[in-house]
């Protein structure tokens, strides 16, 4: 009978080990600092004060969001604390902010803090200490490197993927194209022309044939413009922020100056950049989104702008509707109530980053159809897809399949 | 001289309180005590508190060499922002891209930023009071741009600025980062502070006030007005640059963001609420930039700005003398328990 004996004890290897592996997971709870059977706690850090005010609304909004999952019964009967301070998009006070939350309110993790700078300035910082840095709030292509930075994601499609998008589609449809290009100098700007001139590969150099930067704290940017126009380009590459978005397609219009003109989808918004600027002078102009713009009436009945609108109501009924940065914040607290729920009772700060990293074909609520969420231990970029639009009436339509461009750091 | 001349050295008399040489440091027998309390408290608290401290030190160092400048020698400036940030540069371009030892970059970061600070003093010597001012305003608006110029790309990082190395204890010290760099710190900023009180006693100290006081008077006595004007900016500049490099290396972190002008604008601010041209008040200034800008968040997040406001407007209005003013108060009153 050795061969009888011989499968029992191989069942009940198989069954030891079993044991081994799923006891602990189902029926021990697991909790790094910053997380108990009633709390989890999550550090966040805005500019509230300072040049990027602007953009304290997003943390505004998550706070409000947390506040709905608290009146909600919590995320896996666990209230959410949210921790929010400000940096006045000054990177010294980041660090100093950062350390505040990690060492001193004890959190579990950072959240969607905001800004290149700030966050450059924190991301060795965290990854010593192996506290996640999820989700952070800027565009710029480094946030997708596990490798290096196995406790930093990033979030929203990169700003190099989106150029070159636009690039691909220059080249395919205009192929003798004379580029004028504008952009903020600035990161933001910079990683948006080299996304942009990666993707003209080696006839970048013949085609841009204007460039021309502002400073953020320039009064208005007609004089570029004008410069801009002067070069004889037949496509305009606008890289500004709203403010700067709208002054552009104005000026552009006064100066009778009609390019294809390219838009980055930062200043996609409607309500405070297009209709500022006159509907009537932004007629077919690309862009490129990924979530709905609250603004855009084609929304109107859609379901999730109706779930939208109804947590404003209640929660956050003073927040300015047509300010994109309300409709981002939305979606990306989603993104971390999806990954704390996927944690179980496993509320360890390795566990928050590998369930962050095992996301697939989630689709929060606000995303453009067919846009998803996903990433991989290798792909620390959730989103990375984009669909092209072009202005006609008072909308943006939707035009050619979602696209990705995915670019690591 | 014209009268318009005349004028403008009247106010700026005004402007800049006399304070007499003594009057600018603290007794023996207080700064042991407020030694004893910088050298404890790390053994007490957190890291995070002791990287606080640290922050402390390192602003409470600008906010001094601004106080030489200002209330040693009576000139104004709104331009220690630019000097900080070369400081802050130098050093971590010293040790990410030459692999200098971080202790070593301190004194380049004092030297190269003495020599702009000595050079930007040249031209600044046709400026005085509100001028000299807004030249040095022009400074501090033009240096985030200047560190983001493509040329300087490769050492700065542009934009994106550069991480910085933290060191670790040496010889084995049984102590972490945070407390080692406090340690080191500390002994920086008091050897400057040494230095300073001692630059101020000495025969060009007495040439910088001359100055303050009275540049005509000060010119007829033999003071080269010129040269001590512009070494006043220098030594200024180098302290902060000494600064800016420690402020470096405790953050990790440069990038243009840093050092805007706001960062000037704190630095001036410190030094008014700590007590114009009193160098021990500089410790209470950076305290009042570091941690008053927290407390108004914690009143009111969305309208911080305002409390913070408030709180400055409040304490201009009890104590326009700073800092100095409590601690003359606080001496007088310990004074009179004494007798009693």
């Amino acid at each position: 009978m050795p061969a009888i004996r011989l499968r029992l004890g191989a069942f009940s290897a198989v069954l030891a080990l079993l044991a081994a592996t799923t006891s602990p997971s189902v029926a021990q709870k697991k909790y790094d600092i910053g997380a108990s059977d009633s709390e989890i706690k999550i550090g966040n850090i805005m500019p509230y004060s300072g040049a990027a005010s602007a953009y304290g609304v997003i943390g505004k909004t998550e706070e409000a969001y947390f506040r709905k999952i608290n009146a909600e019964g919590g995320i896996n009967g666990r209230k959410v604390t949210f921790i929010s301070y400000d940096d006045a998009y000054t990177p010294p006070k980041t660090v100093e902010q950062a350390r505040k939350l990690v060492e001193s309110d004890e959190v579990l993790l950072i959240f969607n803090s905001l800004g290149t700078p700030p966050n450059s300035a924190i991301q060795k910082y965290m990854n010593q200490k192996k506290v996640p840095q999820l989700f952070v709030a800027t565009g710029a292509t480094k946030w997708n490197d596990p490798r290096e930075f196995p406790w930093t994601m990033g979030w929203q499609p990169n700003y190099q993927s989106e150029s070159i998008i636009y690039a691909k589609y220059i080249l395919k449809n205009k192929p003798d194209a004379k580029i004028a290009v504008l952009y903020q100098n600035d990161d933001y700007g910079k990683d948006y022309l080299k996304g942009f001139k990666d993707g003209l590969g080696a006839k970048a150099a013949s085609m841009i044939v204007a460039e021309d930067s502002y400073e953020v704290t320039e009064p208005t940017i007609d004089s570029h413009i004008v410069r801009l126009k002067a070069s004889g380009a037949d496509v305009f590459f606008n890289i500004t922020t709203p403010k700067f978005a709208a002054q552009a397609i104005k000026k552009n219009a006064e100066l009778n100056w009609h390019p294809l003109h390219f838009l980055n989808n930062v200043s996609g918004s409607i309500g405070s950049v297009i209709k500022p600027a006159g509907f009537e002078n932004a007629q077919d102009i690309i862009s490129s989104q990924y979530f709905k713009d609250p603004t855009d009436p084609q929304w109107k009945t859609d379901k999730a702008m109706i779930a939208w609108n109804e947590f404003l109501d209640k929660y956050y009924p003073e927040a300015n509707r047509a300010d994109a940065s309300v409709m981002y914040a939305y979606i990306v607290s989603q993104g971390l109530v999806h990954v704390l729920k996927a944690c179980g009772d496993d509320l360890t700060r390795e566990n928050v980053m590998k369930q962050a990293a095992s996301i697939r074909d989630y689709e929060p609520g606000g995303l453009l159809p067919g846009v998803k969420v996903n990433t991989s231990a290798t792909d620390f970029a959730p989103l990375s897809q984009l669909q092209l639009i072009r202005f006609k009436g008072q909308t943006w339509e939707r035009f050619g399949d979602i696209l990705s461009g995915d670019v690591g750091g | 001289m014209s009268a318009a001349e005349e004028v403008e050295v009247v106010t700026e008399g005004q402007a800049v309180e006399a304070v007499p040489k003594r009057a600018m440091t603290l007794g023996y027998g207080t700064s042991l005590i407020v030694l004893a309390v910088l050298i404890l408290i790390p053994l007490f608290v957190k890291n995070f508190i002791i990287f606080q401290m640290t922050m402390l030190l390192i602003y409470a160092l600008a906010v001094m060499a601004l106080n030489i400048l200002t209330g040693g020698s009576g000139q104004f400036s709104l331009g220690q922002s630019a000097f900080y940030a070369v400081g802050a540069y130098t050093s971590a371009i010293l040790m990410e891209h030459a692999g200098m030892n971080y202790a070593l970059t301190l004194p380049v970061a004092g030297i190269v930023c003495f020599g702009f600070g000595f050079l930007f003093g040249q031209p600044a010597l046709r400026l005085s009071g509100v001028y000299l001012a807004l030249a040095t305003f022009a400074l501090a608006t033009a240096m985030p741009q200047l560190l983001k110029l493509g040329y300087f790309e490769h050492w700065t990082g542009g934009v994106q600025g550069l991480v910085v190395t933290k060191p670790d204890a040496p010889f084995g010290l049984p102590m972490g980062q945070d407390m080692w760099l406090y340690y080191f710190t500390l002994a920086v900023s008091i050897g400057i502070y040494l230095a300073s009180v001692n630059l101020l006693r000495s025969r060009s100290g007495r040439a910088f006030m001359a100055i303050r006081d009275n540049e005509i008077a000060a010119s007829a006595m033999g003071v080269d007005v010129a040269l001590y004007k512009t070494l006043a900016f220098g030594v200024s500049a180098g302290i902060t640059g000494v600064a800016g490099g420690l402020g470096a290396i405790a953050v990790q972190f440069v990038a243009p963001d840093g050092y805007t002008i706001q960062l000037a604008i704190s630095l001036f601010l410190g030094m008014v609420v700590g007590g114009v041209g009193w160098l021990p008040g500089s410790i209470v200034g950076s305290a009042f930039i570091i941690f008053v800008p927290n407390i108004a968040e914690g009143i009111s997040k969305g309208l911080s700005g305002a409390v913070f406001g408030v709180l400055l407007f409040l304490v201009i209005f009890l104590v326009p003398h700073g800092a100095r003013q409590v601690a003359i108060v606080a001496q007088q009153l310990a004074a009179k328990l004494k007798k009693n």
